[in-house]
């Protein structure tokens, strides 16, 4: 395809990244080096006849004039980055020194906004991902093990947790694991204590919101990996039978090699996937107990006061991060592209 | 059919994964049962202190309003609380972007397909880093140019980002799928003459449909299922359903809300499952599309 032709056949599809996917990143970049202006605050002196006093007062004309001299803000630098809000530079020094060991440290370091969410978005990626993927290969094998008439209607309502959208299917759970909730009651019954609540313990509420994200991306590896059980190659499955292999090491050599390729693609995505973790603790109303990257923003970014700026820092870092994630599977992709045209 | 050798099992197995299987159906499909007959019910036997079982029976909606089932919560919802003017909403914003991004994915999208060159692997490569990133983290960036134009809550807006977040998803899954029409369907037909764009008009896109009708059904979930861009970019009058459920549970205080927010959550469900009935297969193929190939 000549240049000329390539250009015009992707020109509105690359107008419409480059308009709303690059610039606003680049937007957010310099968001995230300017602050806000403070308000201008003047002396005033009142003198009267028992003498003077000087007071302190908004100039709203002066704090006008230069937000509208400098529309941006005032250039902070990595000032905001490195704020008590973000990587909190300043205080990690004093917080080691006051520790009694690293885990001690920690359990200070998770109370700072940032790395509390991003512990709280690493666990859930790494909790969900793996559990999702065993669980969709259990439910594969077992799709796979019915006979054909009850597959289809199996496969409808295995769809349906991941088709769902996500802060609808969360809201489900959300009210079923309520105090007043069915599960909730069962829940509080099991545990023997009537006044048990999700909604007030963080780590009940972290598990509550792994399993909401297990529940919904497992139907995903399912249908990955029923595809893949169609496509085991059958000549090599009878002729290692005939050979004298058995069940364990027929699924050992030839059914297990066969859907490596597909785990590893299977979790590519859904890492992707996790890590931009949102809805859940919009459902679950969980802001209090964990928070995510994706949530942190768009807590700042709602409410009363707007923060611009503290939302852009925390979204280069989540950007940051995702490519950091990628990276791995970035460069295998250009190496093996590499391959390809030599 | 007579069953493959190689797919006999011995029966304890069988038994094992079918039970498994069950008790799975079972936690895919209760939380939707349960939720869509409390939607007829009051908030009193939805949610009961006293007794689990009232949610079933409902006796606390026997009394309140004469009936067995309640149509409170849905009345509420689309007529009081106007979840009718959300929904008008949804159905302009979905259909503008399905159709939006469909035709410039697939223009886009045969383009890299068909092009040899160094660049399209590059650009592939940067929409998959897209694709990756959170939506949450572009809306930061549009807030503050938005407002200053005057381009914040209006519906045309949401659509066209709405278009350009899902451009990497729909670029990747049509490019896979160009790749597998014949070079030399659209080779042929230049030869005989025609230009490029005249070759993708008459030989490509007649043979297109399937794929796209596939890309087309995850536009649409992207976009009905969306909330970060539409909570954060429409105002209140031109909010879509799913910040309309989610500002229905910032006001619960009032008695009765949460039924409106139950309610319209079943009414957000029934299409999905509608869609899941008829494109079953086409969401099954679109989702192992891009692993089967590896």
């Amino acid at each position: 395809m000549k240049h000329r032709t390539f250009l015009w056949f992707i020109l509105p599809s690359a107008t419409a990244m480059l308009l709303f996917i690059a610039l606003p990143i680049v937007s957010v970049l310099i968001q995230s080096v300017y602050a806000p202006h403070p308000q201008v605050i003047r002396e005033v002196e009142n003198c009267n006849v028992f003498g003077c006093t000087t007071s302190t007062a908004v100039d709203q004309e002066a704090t006008r004039a230069l937000r509208e001299a400098e529309p941006m803000g005032r250039f902070v630098g990595t000032g905001i980055y490195t704020d008590r809000n973000h990587l909190a530079a300043r205080e990690l020094g004093p917080l080691w020194s006051v520790s009694a060991g690293l885990g001690d440290f920690l359990g200070k370091l998770l109370n700072l906004p940032f790395y509390g969410a991003l512990a709280f978005t690493l666990t859930y990626t790494a909790v969900v991902t793996p559990m999702a993927i065993i669980l969709g290969f259990l439910i594969a094998l077992g799709v796979n093990a019915l006979p054909r008439a009850f597959r289809g209607p199996t496969i409808f309502v295995s769809l349906l947790p991941m088709i769902v959208t996500p802060l609808v299917g969360a809201l489900i759970l959300f009210w079923m694991v309520d105090a007043r909730g069915v599960l909730g009651a069962a829940i509080q019954a099991m545990a023997g204590n009537p006044d048990l609540s999700i909604k007030a313990s963080t780590p009940l509420m972290w598990a509550m919101i792994m399993v909401y994200g297990i529940w919904s991306t497992s139907p995903f590896a399912f249908v990955v990996y029923y595809a893949g059980l169609q496509t085991v190659p059958q000549d090599t499955l009878e002729s290692a039978m005939i050979d004298g292999a058995s069940r364990w090491e027929r699924i050992r050599y030839v059914v297990i090699p066969h859907l490596v390729p597909l785990t590893t693609f299977m979790a590519l995505i859904k890492i992707m996937d996790n890590f931009r973790v949102f809805e859940p603790i919009v459902s679950f109303n969980a802001g209090a107990h964990a928070q995510s990257l994706s949530y942190f923003i768009y807590s700042d970014l709602g409410g009363e006061t707007r923060l611009l700026s503290s939302a852009a820092a925390t979204s280069v870092l989540t950007i940051a991060g995702v490519i950091l994630l990628l990276s791995p599977v970035l460069v295998r992709t250009w190496q093996s592209f590499g391959k390809g045209a030599a | 059919m007579t069953t493959r050798l190689a797919d006999r099992r011995p029966p304890t197995l069988q038994f094992a994964l079918t039970t498994f299987l069950v008790l799975w159906l079972v936690v895919a499909a209760f939380p939707f049962l349960w939720t869509l007959w409390g939607s007829f019910k009051v908030e009193g036997d939805f949610f009961s202190k006293a007794d689990w079982t009232r949610a079933l029976t409902g006796p606390l909606t026997r009394s309140e309003t004469g009936g067995a089932f309640t149509f409170g919560g849905y009345h509420g919802a689309w007529l009081q609380e106007e979840f009718w003017r959300a929904a008008l909403n949804t159905a302009i914003v979905v259909v503008c972007v399905v159709c939006i991004s469909l035709t410039f994915g697939t223009l886009g999208g045969y383009a890299l397909a068909r092009s040899p060159y160094r660049y399209a692997f590059w650009l592939l490569l940067v929409a998959l880093v897209f694709r990756a990133m959170p939506p949450v983290t572009l809306v930061s960036g549009y807030l503050l140019p938005f407002y200053q134009w005057n381009l914040w809550g209006h519906l045309p807006t949401a659509i066209i980002v709405l278009v350009a977040i899902n451009q990497p998803f729909t670029l990747w899954m049509l490019t896979s799928f160009f790749r597998n029409i014949p070079k030399d369907l659209d080779e042929s037909a230049m030869v005989d003459g025609c230009s490029r764009f005249q070759a993708f008009r008459h030989v490509i896109i007649p043979v297109m449909w399937p794929g796209v009708i596939t890309t087309g059904l995850f536009s649409f979930l992207l976009a009905y299922n969306d909330f970060a861009v539409t909570a954060m970019l429409l105002s209140k009058e031109n909010q879509t359903m799913i910040p309309k459920i989610a500002s229905f549970l910032g006001t619960t205080q009032t008695k009765g809300n949460v039924m409106f927010a139950v309610s319209s959550v079943v009414s957000v469900t029934a299409p999905l499952f509608v869609l899941v009935m008829f494109f079953q297969r086409q969401i099954v193929s679109g989702l192992t599309a891009g692993a089967v190939k590896g």
